[in-house]
C-alpha cells in the first residue's frame, strides 16, 4: 500500500472508531458548554462584565475540554496493540502519528468549534468577536492536538496519567492561549487581530512540523 | 575526542572524576559564598532608591540565572543521553530537576519578598515573573513524568524527550508572555530606570552567582553518584568499591 493510502486508511479508520462511540465524543463537549456556563453563575452576570471576560473563559474552557479529549487519543489502541503494530509498519511513524492526530482533531476540535457561537451568545459576545473567536479556535484547537499527542504519548503507558498529563500540557498551551484570547479581546475593542492570528498561523506551522517526531519518538520510548 | 568523552562518561570513570569534582564544588562554593554573603550585607552600600531591601537582589538574581540555567543543563544532558545513550547524562538531569525547581521556587519567593516593599504588592503578573512560574510548572511536569514511570530507563528517555520539547517551547513561552503583558499593562512599574550596576553591588552579585553555580553543580553530582551506584548495584566495579571500602576499614 503506497504511504497516501495507508495514511488515508488509518485516518478514515480512526474517525469512523470514534464515531461509534458518541457518548464518549460528547462529554468534553458538554463539558466545556458547562465549564463556560459555570462563569455567569460565579460571577456577576452583568453583560458588560461578560463581554469583558468572554474570550479568557471560552478559550480556557476549550483547553480544558481538549486536554478531557487528549487521553482517549492512543488509549484504545495502546490497550489492544494496534499501537504496536503501527510501529512495525514500514510507514514513517511521524506520519502515521499526524494521520491520529489529525483525526482526533476532527473528531474533537471541529465540535468544539461549532458549538462555540453559542457560548459567544451566552458571554454577550457579537459581531466581528465572533468571526475571530472562531478563527482563532480553528488555528488554535489543532495546536492544542499536536502539542497535546506528546504528552499523551509520553504517558500512555500509565495507568493514571491523566493529572500528570495536565501538569506536562498545560504550560505548553500558555502560548496559544495567549494569542488566541488576545485576538478575540483585540477584536472586541475594534483594534487589529492580524498579528495573534499570524502567531497561531505561525506556531501551527512549527507543530505540524516538530509535534509528530516528538510524538514518534515518545511512543517508541513508552511502548519499549 | 570522542572515545575519550565516552570513557569519561562511562559509569565507572564519571564515579571516579565526579566525586573530586564535587569536594572541590563544594569547597568552592563554601569560600565564595561566605565571602559573597560579607560584601552583600556589610560592604556594599544600600540602594539610594530601593533602600537596604537591594539585599534581596544578591539571593534572587543568582536563582533567577540558576533556574534557566539548570533547564538549559537537563536539556543538554538529555540531548546526549538520547543521541548517545549515555546514562551517566541521564542521571545528571534527573539529579538536575530538583535543584532546578528550588532554586526557581527560591527566585519567585526573593521576587515576591523584594516586590512588597518596591511594588507594594507580593506579586503582579509582569512578564518575568510569569515566565519564571510557567518555568517551575515545566521543572514540576518534569519531575513528575520521571517519577511516575517506574523503569528507570524508560523513565529518563521519557523525561528526556520532555525536557527537550519543553526547552524548545521556552523561547516561545517567554516572547508570548512578554507580549501579553505589555498589552494588557503599561510597564510603569516594572521598568525603573536601570542605573549601570556600581562595583560594589557587582561583587557580591558575582560572588554570590558563582558560588549558588558551584553548589548546583555539587549537589547534582553527588545526587547523580548516587543514583548510578543504585542502578550499577549489581555491576563488578561497584561490588569491589565497596569490599574495598569494607576492607580498608576493618584493616
Amino acid at each position: 500500500m503506497s504511504l497516501a493510502r495507508a495514511w488515508g486508511a488509518l485516518l478514515r479508520r480512526d474517525v469512523m472508531l470514534a464515531l461509534r462511540q458518541r457518548g464518549q465524543l460528547a462529554n468534553p463537549l458538554l463539558f466545556f458548554v458547562m465549564v463556560v456556563a459555570l462563569f455567569p453563575l460565579g460571577m456577576n452576570p452583568d453583560p458588560v462584565l461578560l463581554r469583558s471576560i468572554a474570550p479568557g473563559v471560552i478559550w480556557v474552557g476549550a483547553l480544558l475540554a481538549a486536554m478531557l479529549a487528549l487521553e482517549s487519543m492512543f488509549r484504545s489502541d495502546f490497550d489492544d496493540g494496534a499501537l504496536e503494530q503501527m510501529l512495525l509498519t514500514p510507514y514513517p511513524l511521524p506520519l502515521l502519528v499526524l494521520a491520529k492526530v489529525t483525526a482526533h482533531w476532527l473528531v474533537t476540535g471541529v465540535p468544539l468549534l461549532l458549538v462555540a457561537p453559542l457560548l459567544a451568545l451566552l458571554l454577550n459576545l457579537e459581531g466581528e468577536a465572533v468571526v475571530i473567536l472562531l478563527a482563532s479556535l480553528a488555528l488554535g484547537t489543532p495546536l492544542l492536538s499536536l502539542i497535546g499527542a506528546i504528552g499523551v504519548a509520553l504517558t500512555v503507558g500509565l495507568r493514571r496519567g491523566g493529572v500528570l498529563l495536565s501538569l506536562l500540557v498545560l504550560p505548553l498551551y500558555v502560548p496559544v492561549l495567549i494569542f488566541a484570547a488576545g485576538a478575540v479581546g483585540n477584536a472586541q475593542a475594534g483594534m487589529a487581530v492580524t498579528g495573534q492570528l499570524a502567531f497561531l498561523g505561525a506556531l501551527l506551522a512549527l507543530a505540524v512540523a516538530l509535534a509528530p517526531l516528538a510524538t514518534a519518538a515518545a511512543l517508541r520510548i513508552s511502548l519499549d | 575526542m570522542w572515545a575519550w568523552l565516552h570513557r569519561l562518561g562511562s559509569p565507572k570513570r564519571f564515579y571516579g572524576w565526579s566525586g573530586a569534582l564535587a569536594r572541590w564544588a563544594g569547597w568552592g562554593s563554601l569560600l565564595l559564598g561566605v565571602a559573597g554573603l560579607y560584601y552583600a550585607l556589610f560592604a556594599s552600600p544600600p540602594d539610594y532608591q530601593q533602600g537596604e531591601s537591594v539585599r534581596i537582589m544578591y539571593v534572587h538574581v543568582p536563582a533567577a540565572w540558576l533556574s534557566m540555567f539548570i533547564y538549559m543543563n537537563i536539556a543538554f544532558a538529555s540531548l546526549i543521553s538520547l543521541v548517545w545513550r549515555m546514562k551517566v547524562a541521564d542521571m545528571f538531569a534527573a539529579a538536575s530537576a530538583p535543584i532546578g525547581a528550588w532554586f526557581t521556587f527560591l527566585a519567585l519567593v526573593t521576587g515576591s519578598l523584594w516586590g512588597k516593599p518596591m511594588w507594594g504588592t507580593w506579586w503582579i503578573w509582569d512578564a518575568r515573573l510569569t515566565s519564571e512560574l510557567i518555568l517551575l510548572f515545566l521543572y514540576l511536569g518534569y519531575i513528575g513524568l520521571l517519577s511516575a514511570i517506574e523503569e528507570r530507563d524508560t523513565a529518563a528517555r521519557a523525561a528526556a524527550v520532555l525536557a527537550l520539547v519543553g526547552v524548545v517551547n521556552i523561547p516561545i513561552i517567554h516572547y508570548s508572555v512578554e507580549w501579553w503583558s505589555t498589552l494588557h499593562q503599561g510597564a510603569t512599574v516594572t521598568k525603573f530606570e536601570k542605573p549601570s550596576i556600581a562595583w560594589t553591588m557587582l561583587r557580591p552579585l558575582l560572588l554570590m552567582a558563582l558560588a549558588s553555580t558551584l553548589f548546583y553543580i555539587m549537589v547534582a553530582l553527588r545526587l547523580a553518584r548516587a543514583e548510578l551506584l543504585r542502578r550499577e548495584a549489581d555491576s563488578t566495579w561497584v561490588r569491589e568499591l565497596i569490599d574495598g571500602h569494607q576492607g580498608g576499614g576493618n584493616r
